[in-house]
């Protein structure tokens, strides 16, 4: 039998060149991930270098200027402080991202962790990790992080926090379940044969093969993060005004739409629904690039 | 054969559509099959002979398409019929055995009213014999107490027990053409016996034309007219079966058939001509000191509780509530250098005795001294820090499930000198790796892939590796072959005879295999229901078994005609 021989099997390139490659062709397929992707450059963009891209100052009011129509100096127009609407939404977008991001990374932490150890030990651990999460899932999500921000003082922290406690049971529940089935696997065996403690097993064995599902789940999730942050800043909690951000600014241009002057509310809403789009179709690009094997 | 054969396929090429171009799965293909004939196809994995079946069936993945080629069903032009003639055709007039027979059923709803189902959809039955009928059809698979077992859910019964209930599901609307793709894959050798046999007596009654679809040459040998071999989605070979054992045609075939282990050879008469090294067999050493001593050990796993409170009233189990005795009073040495076979079917405790000697179980009671320390006294949870962790290592029964997907081989293979060893420094690690896989015959240039880049027999090979990176003393191998072909377990069984002679080391051979266990093994210990029905040297076992158990197991290994 030749299954030894080198040649008789295609040569596969392998590491990050091999992940490139793949991601290319994934994007390449679908038109979709491609999208997605270009959006999410332009939104790091956005991020990383707003303040100096913007043509105005977002905070500067000019009343003479007060609610006026898009034109070709103020692209998005100007609201009814004369501010630039085009460099208000830009510069926002640091701060939205911001609030997602770090909430997703300490409910990832965080909740994969507590996922891994429920699944992995079971018993007490998991009864009591997993009951908290169905306790958590039992309230009407923003109602809860509603009072989760009022309860703890109106400040942009308070809503990560709060952000990341609602995502808590998705993050816990996926990892949990995604360690179950590798708990009694051969290769968790053989790593205790090789004299790998429990908490190893758990950390350098199992939780790499959670990487490709867990990095998906925080793409779908970073789009909630972004539309629960602005939805509590729309209704008054969170950022304050004058700070640029998506929320606050639809809540503020509401009040405008019955009389008229539809840009103040419909810029920030934009940004805000292709942030949320950009993650959602991202995390089906990212599935294909990282678990080929629950393509659709 | 004068009349019209039932199934006729001509020319046959079904193509996968894959990101590098389509690729060819079954290459012009031609059979055909009579009515009331057996055939079985015959192939190692990758060989297109389930492909091939699923065509018949036109149950092909979304990926793959008739490419070229013409099916034809009793007169029925299968590649071009619609979807709601297939339909009709499915499980009325053709049906399917499948592999795994819990798969198959639906986990959630009671095997009688599964049968029911097919049944009516078949117009067979109407609402009102429905019940009847598949208690009849239940009685047919011989299904002890059918009125009970019509009202059990398949969780509740056995793997033997599942697979009469997918049989009797295949039979149930007397189909003209049973197809059964590996149907006793996974199941013991007597039950693989009783279902075979089952099959056969049930579809000659019928009248039935039958395709047997497996990688067992003596298993389709036994019980079938004719055999096709096929190799890569061609097919090499075509002939009586009785023939096909007396003078095999095809080089492919004959390699196919010294790779079957089979009475009275050694382990070398495994390997075609050109693997033979020419230099002789390294000689077994007579067995040393006691390395292992295993007294009177018991294991019982306790009753099950809480949540089960609801598979319990289901079950209606009085014996819920014992304590179950996996291993009962088991006593039996491994001296140096020497194998121990451990043979019994599944359930008969040989896995759970292995997991207490590698010490990741702890025993109820009894003593297992290794290496003249009691080594049953340190806890499971602690023994990760023993010394005698590095000395007895394990080689698993699948290699793909043994291996973390996110590790590359070398990786995977220094796993236990990170941990334990005494090297250190990335280079002479590596150095280490590329001499254990020089030593298990894996390319070096393949340390650096990942388990999905490698063959079913190198991911193995990785695995032997990782067993014996620390120089062990005893090795445990736990059907280490059972997922593998023929001619890779052929290649593997003689690695791991060759290691053992070179490396000095004992192995317990954990097995269901009678054959293979005869070939590697000094000793052998039949094992029933936790407990030692017989034991003694191999040859004897074989040759002239005392219990009637053992004679039971031998009798139900395939028989090809010779």
């Amino acid at each position: 039998m030749s299954e030894t021989s080198v040649d008789t099997i295609p040569r596969h390139a392998t590491g990050l060149a091999a992940t490139l490659q793949h991601a290319r062709y994934v994007i390449g397929e679908n038109p979709v991930t491609g999208l997605s992707v270009s959006l999410f450059a332009l939104l790091l963009i956005a991020a990383l270098f707003g303040p100096w891209l913007v043509p105005y100052d977002p905070l500067a009011s000019d009343t003479n200027l007060a609610l006026h129509t898009p034109t070709p100096q103020h692209w998005f127009g100007t609201d009814q402080l004369g501010r630039d609407i085009f460099s208000r939404v830009v510069v926002a977008t640091r701060l939205d991202m911001g609030i997602a991001i770090a909430s997703v990374a300490a409910v990832f932490i965080i909740g994969g962790f507590a996922g891994l150890i429920a699944g992995y030990f079971g018993g007490w651990t998991d009864r009591i990790i997993s009951r908290l999460a169905d306790t958590i899932m039992a309230f009407p999500l923003f109602v809860l992080a509603m009072g989760i921000v009022a309860a703890l003082g109106n400040t942009v922290t308070n809503i990560v926090i709060a952000t990341a406690i609602i995502n808590f049971p998705l993050y816990a529940r996926v990892a949990r379940t995604e360690t179950n089935v590798r708990r009694d696997a051969g290769f968790v065996q053989a790593a205790r044969l090789t004299g790998n403690s429990e908490m190893r097993i758990l950390l350098t064995q199992i939780a790499p093969n959670l990487l490709p599902i867990m990095i998906v789940q925080m793409s779908l999730t970073m789009g909630y993060a972004i539309l629960n942050a602005a939805g509590l800043s729309f209704i008054g909690l969170g950022v304050r005004p004058p700070t640029p951000e998506w929320g606050i600014m639809v809540a503020e241009g509401s009040g405008f739409i019955v009389s008229g002057e539809w840009w103040i509310a419909l810029f920030p809403g934009l940004a805000l629904m292709l942030a949320v789009f950009c993650f959602n179709l991202l995390g089906d690009g990212l599935r294909d690039i990282f678990d080929p094997q629950r393509r659709t | 054969m004068t009349h019209h054969p039932l199934l006729t396929v001509s020319d046959l090429t079904i193509e996968f559509a894959t990101r590098r171009g389509p690729v060819r799965a079954v290459e012009k293909i031609d059979l055909t099959l009579g009515k009331g004939e057996t055939l079985g196809i015959v192939g190692e994995s990758g060989s297109g002979k389930s492909v091939t079946s699923y065509a018949v069936m036109r149950l092909l993945d979304r990926a793959g398409r008739i490419a070229q080629g013409h099916i034809s069903f009793s007169g029925i032009s299968i590649d071009q019929a619609s979807e709601a003639q297939m339909q009709d055709l499915r499980g009325r007039e053709i049906s399917m055995i499948f592999q795994n027979p819990r798969a198959a059923l639906n986990p959630i709803r009671k095997v009688g009213h599964q049968i029911e189902d097919v049944l009516l959809r078949h117009v067979q039955a109407t609402h009102a014999n429905a019940k009847q009928k598949a208690i009849d059809i239940l009685t047919q698979v011989r299904i002890a107490r059918p009125e009970e077992r019509y009202h059990a859910y398949p969780f509740q019964l056995s793997g033997g027990m599942c697979q009469r209930i997918v049989i009797a599901l295949a039979l149930a609307c007397q189909p003209q053409l049973l197809i059964a793709d590996e149907p006793t894959t996974g199941l013991d050798v007597t039950t693989q016996k009783a279902m075979m046999d089952l099959i056969v007596e049930l579809t000659r009654e019928r009248h039935m034309s039958t395709i047997l679809i497996t990688h067992d040459l003596g298993l389709a040998a036994t019980y079938c007219d004719r055999i096709i071999v096929m190799e890569k989605g061609t097919l090499v070979e075509q002939a009586s079966a009785a023939a096909i054992f007396k003078s095999p045609g095809h080089a492919y075939t004959k390699k196919l058939m010294r790779a079957t282990p089979r009475s009275g050879i050694g382990l070398r008469d495994l390997l075609p001509d050109d693997l033979q090294t020419g230099a002789q067999p390294v000689p077994r050493k007579p067995p040393g000191v006691v390395l292992l001593d295993v007294e009177n050990l018991v294991k019982d796993y306790p009753p099950t509780h809480g949540a089960s409170l609801m598979s319990r009233l289901l079950r209606q189990d009085a014996g819920a509530d014992k304590p179950f005795r996996a291993v009962d009073g088991l006593s039996f040495q491994i001296k140096a250098g020497e194998s121990l076979g451990l043979v019994g079917e599944s359930g008969c405790g040989k896995s759970t005795t292995s997991m207490m000697v590698m010490r990741l179980l702890d025993p109820t009671s009894g003593r297992i001294t290794f290496l003249g320390q009691d080594t049953g006294a340190i806890p499971a949870a602690h023994f990760a820090r023993s010394p005698f962790r590095s000395r007895i290592q394990m080689v698993f029964q699948d290699p793909t499930d043994s291996l973390n997907p996110r590790f590359t081989a070398e990786r995977s293979i220094a796993d236990p000198i990170y941990r334990l060893g005494s090297i250190k420094g990335s280079d002479a690690i590596r150095h280490r790796c590329e001499e254990l896989a020089t030593l298990v015959g894996l390319p070096v240039a393949l340390l650096d892939r990942f388990p999905h880049q490698l063959s079913g027999g190198q991911k193995a090979r990785v695995g032997i590796a990782r067993a014996i990176a620390l120089d062990p003393a005893l090795v445990i191998l736990d059907e280490p072959t059972a997922a593998l072909d023929v001619s890779v377990q052929a290649v593997v069984l003689n690695l791991l005879e060759e290691l053992k002679a070179r490396l000095g080391m004992s192995y317990l051979f954990v097995s269901h295999d009678l054959h293979v266990v005869r070939m590697l093994c000094e000793r052998v210990i039949v094992m029933r229901a936790g407990r030692i029905v017989e034991q003694g040297s191999a040859e004897t076992i074989i040759e002239a078994p005392q219990a009637d158990y053992t004679r039971e197991l031998i009798a139900a290994l395939p028989h090809p005609p010779v």
